[in-house]
């Protein structure tokens, strides 16, 4: 009779077997509960509307206009000239013309408010990319990066996994609209501190997810003195920067920067992209911009494990530079993506839920405390099933962010038809009808 | 937290009084400390030599730790801690990224700049590498026959430019169809979304199908084993931080590909150990050899957890007979550990030999699929490198998840993704291509290869990749790496043609190089040799 000798497994990395990717989260949950059952405006209208995913669909026209009249930019012209090059370059620069392209764009974001220089942007197959990269650059394995609270729940998989750095909270509440205060970023840096973690930046995202509002200036000004101070980073993911509702509310710390005359800026750092601004989160365009120059080097050659299409780099050049296309675009994403907050506020006011009073992003960040039973993390995440298996919405709990109040949730609504948001505001409606009557 | 390599930043001064006098000192104290052992030392060197040793450890990770009491001693080591595997000095530098210091980054804390992490702040300054010299070299000066015919003539570069008129007239006809669909569907949101992750099926469809043609259909790929990364970079990348830890070791055949060092080791942690293959074996792995490396390895220390083989093998352009292959796998088994297949150059064989991937030697097997993990892409079969498509194919679940989510950090572009849609299932095209691109291959490869011979220089019998490996030592002024490395830059400046030394690419025996000829036109080759004779002076 033969033995059976069990093959020892072979054996895979910390890395692949951790679970920092942070996938059995709640945020991450709820897509799948939504892949299993989405709603269909036809074929599927008791399916789940996915509320938890922060995608601009509102200006695709847009987009599609001009691709539609300009086919040079996505087939290299008649005879294709200037594919050969094309496919051929890999230079971790980046194609010229397209940095050029988008720091042209990023100014116009900031109404001209701040420059640019296109030999400081280091491009990245997106920004989940450009954050890790940074991490990687700013941080060695068992040091800290500050983040206020509630946060991006990607930042936990896209900042610590492969990089091996901790993330310290700076704790914000309701109090004060969730603001960042010396107070709270001076706790976090002492209990880093306490648990003997070398802090070396602050990580802000302004406009925030998942708050939906801009940094006020003086915040910002105080950011930049505790950087200043304790000798840190500071890195400003502005993803959202096109997504504001009206284009004076949003202060880049690049204006901050250039009102102090460039002082400190050696340790300043803007993450953009083009995936919510502009639609385009499956094309994987991201960038760095860093004041600082081993910084930039660094990232460059870093960037070599995510670089951008050479194709979609020269597509998006050719349209980005389109001052026509891009002014416009600009101006008519701002207004559309307005008109949906308002809607959606209207419409959760009408149910009885206040919001946090917003004026970026793609979402809306929704106080649901008045429902729960316990003032605890549980029982949101109970109120959170009973939305997702009984409304039928996927939106993200705040927990899921870190906020330490619970009851807060975020609600996207950019990422559907204005039909189906009324659908989901009915069915939200409904909800706290039947809430009041039992 | 585990540790890390990094790349040290070294003060001047302070690093000489570190490190002078280190050797006397230890056997000041070792000497003595055999008598104490031997129980000789007696009462006072008992005593003494313990509480010395343990004052010097105190005073060694003093200066090591960063001390926040330290003011402005802009000098100070202690500022980017670095610590030190036991294998350390075996550790390969990245090609061309010199530990230069910079005195900017030694930074106390709370004054002067702020630091970057210290495993960058070592490459300040880099690409000093003869590979990187030469790249750049041609980029300021680049041969042109009409406008530049003093140019630098690239051989350095394994590109393919022989068939990409064949990809131009296929996009001539079908790119924007391609891209934006016919119209039907609204297109933009056909591409613009996230969905999926990690890569469109239809892609993963359209690529397994590619990888099968580009292999004769000698084995099949399942398109839902296929993760695809922005290119092949972050792919051999990922595979390393999936199957090892940081400070673990991947065995690699040299002489290998220079990017292995920065895309295996740089931001992994990861070591790899050099395996020699030797020019009396023209240049072919030997298990033999690999056993041996694996024993050195156990015996330091050093956790392997993989085989990292390049099949056909760049610079060489070797192929791996099935065979070998086997044997790789036996030995992989014995071992417990991972084989990664870099099969990037899979379609671009240019000889007769036959090409068998490593999904073909595990097709029948069961258990030992899951060591086994290829590496794929278009940016040499298909002369697409711009694109940024690589592919990792597994056939181990765990290592798919993993591979998955990483992929997040290296995706693939989604219009790249429609576009490759259209184009790999035209299968007319892929077969014209790969047909065309072949005979191609072997027309320059075999006047590059006489053209040597004529010179008295010989390459190593290959069938794959776009160069010859062709032995100079006849050549060279001493047998030496820096003989080599003279002889490199009398080619670049005086002969004006941009080849690839060994040692580079870590080969063992000096005197060895990489011409690539995918980059020149038939017309480019009388030139090419003409160069080379100019600069030749026999030494033996």
């Amino acid at each position: 009779m033969a033995i059976e000798i069990e093959q020892p497994r072979v054996g895979l990395s910390k890395v692949a077997v951790s679970k920092t990717h942070g996938e059995d989260s709640p945020y991450f949950a709820g897509w799948k509960a939504y892949d299993e059952n989405p709603y269909h405006e036809t074929s599927n209208q008791s399916g789940v509307i996915q509320m938890g995913l922060a995608e601009n669909q509102v200006s695709f026209d847009l987009l599609e206009k001009y691709l539609e009249e300009h086919s040079e930019a996505s087939s290299w012209g008649k005879g294709a000239p200037g594919f050969r090059e094309n496919a051929l370059f890999q230079d971790y620069h980046g194609l010229k013309s397209f940095r050029q392209a988008m720091a042209s764009f990023m100014e116009q974001i900031r109404g001209g408010r701040a420059k640019f220089d296109p030999d400081r942007i280091v491009l990245t197959a997106g920004a989940t990319a450009a954050n890790e990269l940074l991490t990687f650059i700013l941080a060695d394995p068992g040091d800290a990066l500050l983040i206020p609270t509630p946060y991006y729940p990607g930042f936990d998989r896209d900042l610590r996994w492969r990089t091996g750095v901790n993330i310290v909270p700076i704790h914000c509440d309701s109090s004060n609209n969730f603001q960042i205060t010396p107070e709270a970023m001076e706790a976090a840096y002492q209990s880093a501190e306490s648990m003997n973690l070398k802090v070396r930046g602050i990580l802000i995202t302004n406009p925030s997810n998942p708050l939906g509002a801009t940094i006020q200036r003086s915040a910002l000004e105080q950011i930049l003195d505790f950087a200043v101070n304790k000798n840190i980073h500071l890195v400003s993911d502005e993803i959202y920067s096109g997504s504001t509702f009206s284009s004076s509310e949003f202060i880049s710390i690049a204006e901050i920067l250039e009102t102090r005359g460039y002082k400190d800026a050696e340790r300043v750092h803007i993450v953009y992209s083009l995936s919510k601004d502009l639609g385009l989160p499956g094309f994987r365009v991201g960038t760095i911009y860093s004041y600082n120059d081993q910084v930039v080097t660094t990232a460059r050659r870093m960037s070599s494990f995510t670089l951008i299409s050479s194709q979609t780099q020269h597509l998006l050049a050719c349209m980005l530079s389109n001052k026509e296309f891009s002014e416009n675009y600009i101006k008519t994403n701002r207004e559309r993506l307005s008109k949906r907050y308002d809607m959606i506020i209207k419409g959760l006011k009408k149910a009885g839920i206040e919001c946090l009073k917003g004026n970026a992003g793609l979402f809306c960040w929704m106080n649901l405390s008045p429902l729960l039973e316990k003032p605890t993390r549980e029982s949101e995440l109970a109120l959170w099933k009973v939305i997702l298996n009984e409304v039928k919405l996927n939106i993200s709990p705040g927990s899921s962010c870190h906020c330490s109040e619970p009851g807060w949730f975020r609600v996207c609504f950019a990422n559907m038809s204005e039909q189906t948001l009324e659908i989901a505001l009915e069915r939200i409606h409904k909800f706290m009808e039947q809430r009041k009557r039992s | 937290m585990t540790q890390t390599r990094y790349y040290r930043t070294r003060s001047p001064e302070p690093e000489k009084e570190k490190t002078g006098g280190g050797g006397g000192t230890a056997m000041r104290v070792i000497v003595p400390l055999q008598g104490v052992v031997q129980g000789r030392g007696g009462l006072v060197l008992g005593s003494i030599i313990p509480c010395a040793l343990f004052y010097f450890l105190q005073f060694y990770l003093k200066r090591n730790r960063d001390d926040p009491d330290d003011k402005n001693e802009s000098n100070s080591t202690g500022q980017n801690p670095t610590t030190r595997s036991p294998s350390s000095e075996h550790l390969t530098e990245l090609p061309g990224l010199t530990r230069s210091l910079s005195r900017a980054l030694l930074s106390p804390r709370n004054s002067g700049p702020v630091s970057i992490s210290a495993r960058v702040s070592g490459i300040v300054k880099g690409g000093d590498s003869p590979y990187y010299m030469g790249l750049k070299r041609v980029k300021e000066d680049p041969y042109d026959e009409l406008d530049n015919p003093n140019g630098v003539i690239q051989l350095g570069l394994a590109e393919n430019k022989l068939s990409l008129d064949l990809v131009k007239d296929w996009l001539a006809e079908n790119a924007r169809e391609a891209i934006l669909g016919n119209g039907k569907e609204l297109s933009i949101s056909g591409i613009a979304p996230y969905q999926p992750f990690d890569g469109l099926m239809e892609f993963k469809v359209a690529v397994a199908g590619f990888m099968s043609q580009v292999m004769e259909n000698a084995v099949s790929f399942n398109p839902s084993q296929i993760v695809p990364t922005a290119g092949a970079t972050p792919a051999i990348e990922i595979l390393s931080f999936c199957l090892a830890d940081t400070g673990n070791a991947f065995l690699v055949p040299t002489p290998y590909y220079p990017g292995f060092d920065r895309d295996v080791k740089w931001r992994t942690g990861v070591e790899i150990i050099h395996v020699p293959c030797r020019s009396a074996d023209n240049f072919h792995l030997s298990i033999a050899a690999l056993d041996r490396s694996f024993n050195q390895a156990k015996k330091r220390g050093l956790k392997v957890r993989g085989v990292i083989i390049s099949n056909p093998s760049n610079p060489v352009g070797n192929l791996l007979n099935r065979e070998t292959l086997y044997s790789l796998l036996d030995f992989a088994r014995e071992k417990n550990i991972h084989i990664i297949s870099n099969e990037i150059l899979a379609g671009s064989t240019h000889g007769n030999e036959e090409f068998v991937s490593m999904a073909e030697i595990v097709a029948q097997e069961d258990t030992d699929r899951k060591r086994v993990h290829i590496v794929y892409g278009l940016s040499k079969d298909l002369s697409l490198p711009g694109f940024r498509v690589g592919v990792i194919y597994t056939f181990n679940e765990d290592v798919l998840a993993a591979a998955r989510k990483l992929s997040r950090f290296s995706a693939t572009s989604a219009p790249t993704q429609r576009l490759l849609i259209s184009m790999l299932s035209d299968t007319k095209f892929v077969r014209t291509f790969i047909t065309t691109n072949w005979e191609r291959l072997q027309r320059m490869y075999v006047q590059l290869v006489a053209g040597l011979e004529k010179m008295g220089i010989k390459s190593i019998k290959s069938s794959g990749g776009f160069y010859c490996w062709a032995d100079m030592s006849g050549f060279i002024s001493s047998y030496s790496e820096k003989g080599e490395v003279e002889l490199w830059d009398k080619l670049l400046n005086i002969g004006k043609v941009n080849v690839t030394p060994g040692s580079c690419c870590h080969c063992i025996e000096p005197g060895w190089f990489r011409f690539c000829f995918a980059t020149l036109t038939e017309k480019d080759i009388p030139v090419v040799m003409e160069r080379i004779q100019k600069v030749l002076k026999p030494v033996n």
